[in-house]
């Protein structure tokens, strides 16, 4: 038995809210009753990554993981891991492609192609403690920062590191900085975007749940090199971990000296607020967000002036997103030359995507820029569930866009994405297979889109509900020959006329749908078909005489009575199509394959 | 003052450095279609409405919000840019009621107007429509949100004129209103009925409800007169049909007051008309008041007045002048008073 073992338990909130924190309390009552307390100790730790998978719990120093984790597996996992040294096999992680278990990280497809910066702390130590924070090189950042650089030598590190906005429009983020700091104030702001409202994307929540030291420190350098004494985390309140974990942190910083005035004994002063935003979509939208804090309703306002030059209360002010600030530590710390070395020359470091969808390993992975769309689904992703066929990847969440099957060897970065039709964007990565009907994608992102719009601006507010009209009636079958121009005219439109990037790249998914799955639209509008039998409006159901055996199981268990048919007077089950709502309870029931779907 | 030059559609023009692109096109006589703009508030660059393409400049930037810059290439009537307004204009008349026959903007709508020139059918979006209520609970202004376009002039008007900040915007996206807190009639809120909102509403969405059914634009002719409330000085524009005014419009190029008036000055005008006018002076002859000519009126006051002085003393004698008065009357009251009554007993209603 190893000594000093430590059990590090995933609490972020995918892991809590499939039932990781009792696992923490029955883990910590079995070690006692073991008497293993003082060689083995129990961390609650923010997101390992592995969302699909949860609870998730890894074993120090082996490096074992254990998945899908309940309280009544605890018992027998201390008696033989922590014991015997032995592994509960049934507990780990099967590889798709060898269908053989796995129990070393090393060995895990999903960690073993990741580079892990940004989440260098996440699910590795316990966020509401600051020394395990400092213990793995924590605040040394700005320690070296205020010791040593001037704040311009602060800025050019992070300039040479050739890190951009992780946002999504991918900045340099030392220019950005550098324009803050030109603006003469006697005040000025910074603040951190935390309002992450794509659907699919979750690593900011991530990294201020895991590792919310990470993000203090790295405003505490740009504060240092912008010139500014005061911030905000602007974090919308459906976070309550995160704000928690957030609040701790800002209070342990303070306590510990790190926030507050002449930090350090530098002369530097910094003060940092937390700001939960009400749920708006738009308000991750830069104008917007500071409206917000100020108080107004979270709408955009036309630029410039830039909030480089007239930001919060009217003050420059600079702002970037969880991830970005937490990158800048590692900057500094490890130089901007060991930072240039990932990712391409455009774009260096790494990024982490949320890996969502039909996809075996959905969860937070960060790799470096340049690597391929095909690594991440099919290495880090182990490739599609249940064995079907990929489809397309929607990157950027709604303001992104659809990728075909050719363009799998793309190397992500923000350049190349952005040629394609596609952006980095927030970094949500949803992998769609064959049943997924690219009409019926284009209108769900269409409907979160029309729903956020804030309503400033015409072409976004009018137009985003149209555009989902009309997809609404193609996957009813209702499309009409002059749809596809419409819409198109109407997407370009909105694209070059909107005022903020919410109405700019609303129609990103349906323009780049109709330019990769024309095709699947012109089914549903000429054919009425929608090939991915996903559009029920168009499906039509029949039975093949020929396999049917008329045992009934259909018309049993069929919820609107409409199939009918009789063994004893041979009269063949037929489905009544104008009774049928395509609900697809005969084709589960048929035994024989003899119900068909088209 | 430094001037630069720029290129309209080809054509050299020098502007003021600080100048946008909406008013160099303006001052050039280049029309530019606008909605959400006003030059007496500031520009929101919301509706969209007045893009054009600009040489090196992404997507189509809105013309009342990019200012002009040396040696920039502007473009304000290519087909893009006359596609991109006339699809901005079907999405505004997809979603605004089609009435025009009887509403009484006709003739004076901005909206009308640009559906017009550019060729807008009104066909191409079909789908939801508002359905809100119509606030009419005022004697003063009546409110159809169902017209409105969201241009948010009338919150600016609100807040920026007259200092209320009654009007803001509520709800998101496609379900977007604009109206008091809490979307209350106007009579339930806070709002003074000062009318700025609807001085510069572009479409049938605020109208002056006492000229409804009234007149037609075109029918109207436009008399410039000084209020006659208060010695401010304001101007404004009688609207009058047939010898008759039938209520009041702003005249932006008022001198004191621009597009700004009070509930009385835009509102009170059916006073002209009024059974309780007073239109000669009455003198109360055996306990009832009987009308009388000015010389005999007047001659009474000096009468009365002087025998007043005489009998008690001029401190027996006070007057209280009146805010309709213009300040020139005002002076003069209080020198009559001082100089021919011989007191200080001269007071305002508007002193406080």
């Amino acid at each position: 038995m190893a000594e000093n073992q430590r059990i590090l338990v995933c609490a972020g909130t995918g892991c809590a809210s499939s039932g990781a924190l009792p696992i923490i309390d029955v883990l910590n009552d079995e070690i006692k009753r073991q008497g293993l307390e003082k060689t083995v100790s129990v961390v609650g730790t923010g997101c390992q990554g592995f969302c699909e998978k949860g609870p998730t719990l890894v074993i120090e120093p082996q490096q074992i993981l254990y998945t899908r984790v309940t309280e009544e597996d605890v018992a027998e996992i201390i008696e033989k891991e922590l014991i015997k040294g032995e592994r509960v096999e049934r507990l780990l992680l099967v590889d798709q492609a060898t269908q053989k278990p796995v129990s070393s990280m090393e060995d895990i497809r999903f960690f073993a192609k990741q580079h892990r910066i940004v989440l260098h702390n996440c699910g590795v130590i316990d966020p509401k403690k600051i020394e395990e924070y400092t213990a793995r090189d924590g605040y040394k950042g700005i320690v070296k920062a205020l010791k040593g650089m001037s704040p311009e030598e602060v800025m050019e590190e992070v300039k040479k590191s050739g890190l951009r906005g992780r946002g999504g429009a991918g900045f340099p983020t030392g220019l950005k900085w550098g324009f803050c700091r030109q603006t003469p104030s006697d005040k000025k702001y910074i603040i951190c975007n935390a309002d992450e409202g794509d659907p699919g994307a979750f690593m900011d929540r991530s990294v201020l749940e895991g590792d919310p030291h990470s993000v203090i420190e790295g405003m505490l350098i740009g504060a240092y090199a912008i010139g500014a004494d005061e911030g905000y985390v602007y974090c919308r309140a459906e976070y309550p971990l995160a704000i928690k974990h957030l609040g701790i942190a800002i209070k342990q910083a303070e306590e510990a000296g790190y926030l507050g005035n002449n930090i350090l004994g530098s002369g530097f002063d910094f003060h940092l607020k937390i700001f939960e935003g009400a749920g708006a979509f738009v308000c991750g939208e830069e104008t917007a967000l500071m409206a917000s804090i100020e108080g107004k309703r979270g709408m955009p306002r036309v630029r410039p002036p830039f909030p480089a030059v007239s930001g919060l209360w009217g003050k420059p002010t600079n702002i970037n997103n969880v991830e970005t600030w937490s990158n800048i530590p590692h900057i500094l710390r490890n130089g901007a030359e060991w930072y240039g070395q990932f990712g391409t020359e455009k774009s260096k470091g790494t990024k982490i995507f949320a890996l969502t969808g039909k996809v075996n390993n959905t969860g937070l992975v960060e790799v470096p820029m340049g690597t391929t769309l095909r690594e991440i689904i099919f290495d880090i992703g182990d490739g599609i569930q249940g064995g079907k066929k990929f489809k397309a990847v929607q990157i950027g969440g709604p303001s992104g866009g659809c990728l075909p099957e050719d363009m799998l060897d793309l190397a992500v970065d923000y350049d190349t994405l952005t040629q394609a039709g596609a952006m980095v964007g927030s970094g949500g990565l949803v992998i769609m297979d064959e049943t997924t009907c690219m009409v019926d994608i284009a209108r769900y992102f269409l409907n979160f889109s029309k729903k956020e719009s804030c309503g400033k601006c015409t072409p976004c507010r009018e137009g985003t509900t149209r555009m989902y009209e009309i997809l609404d009636r193609i996957t009813k079958g209702e499309g009409k020959e002059e749809d596809l121009d419409t819409l198109e005219n109407l997407a370009i439109t909105i694209k070059e006329t909107s005022l903020c990037g919410l109405g700019q790249f609303a129609p990103s998914p349906i323009l780049a749908t109709l330019k990769y799955f024309r095709h699947e639209y012109e089914a549903h509008i000429h054919d009425h078909k929608c090939p991915a039998h996903n559009c029920t409006a168009l499906l039509s159901y029949s039975i093949d005489v020929e396999k049917c055996k008329m045992c009934s199981l259909c018309a049993k268990n069929c919820p609107t009575n409409c199939i009918s048919g009789d063994k004893k007077t041979n009269t063949p089950y037929v489905i009544d199509e104008e009774k049928c709502i395509k609900c697809g309870t005969c084709i589960e029931k048929c035994k024989f394959g003899a119900v068909t779907r088209a | 003052m430094e001037w630069l030059t720029l290129t309209i559609d080809g054509r050299e023009v020098s502007v003021p450095k600080g100048t946008t692109v909406l008013d160099a096109c303006r001052m050039n006589n280049i029309p530019i279609p606008t909605l959400c703009h006003a030059p007496e508030l500031t520009s929101a660059g919301a509706c969209r409405l007045c893009v054009v393409q600009i040489e090196g400049m992404r997507n189509l930037p809105p013309s009342c919000v990019t200012q002009a810059t040396q040696g920039m290439k502007v473009e304000t009537q290519n087909p893009k840019v006359r596609n991109a307004r006339k699809v901005i204009l079907e999405l505004l008349v997809a979603n605004h009621p089609l009435d025009c026959m009887t509403c009484q903007k006709m003739g004076d709508c901005s909206l009308a107007e640009y559906a017009y020139d550019y060729g807008v059918t009104g066909e191409v979006y079909q789908g939801e429509k508002r359905n809100l209520p119509i606030d009419s609970g005022n004697p003063f202004i009546l409110r159809d949100q169902n017209k409105c376009i969201l241009c948010g002039k009338c919150i600016k008007a609100c807040s920026e004129i007259q200092g209320k900040s009654i009007l803001d915007f509520s709800h998101r996206g496609f379900d977007t209103q604009v109206g008091p807190a809490f979307n209350l009639p106007y009579n339930e809120s806070d709002c003074d009925f000062c009318g700025s909102c609807v001085s510069v509403c572009p479409v049938g969405a605020l109208v002056e409800k006492q000229m409804v059914g009234k007149g037609r634009p075109w029918e109207v002719s436009k008399v410039q007169t000084t209020c006659p409330f208060c010695g401010v000085g304001c101007n404004f524009d009688l609207n009058v049909k047939d010898g008759k005014v039938i209520g009041v419009t702003s005249n932006p190029d008022a001198p004191v007051n621009g597009k700004a008036l009070c509930v009385k000055g835009r509102f009170g005008m059916d006073m002209i008309y009024s059974d309780n006018r007073v239109t000669t002076p009455l003198i109360r002859k055996d306990g009832v008041l009987v009308p009388a000519e000015w010389d005999e009126a007047l001659d009474l006051i000096a009468t009365k007045l002087g025998e007043i002085k005489k009998t008690y003393g001029p401190n027996s004698i006070a007057a209280l002048s009146s805010a309709h008065c213009t300040n020139e009357e005002n002076y003069l009251m209080q020198k009559f008073m001082r100089a021919v009554i011989g007191t200080n007993n001269i007071d305002h209603c508007a002193r406080t």
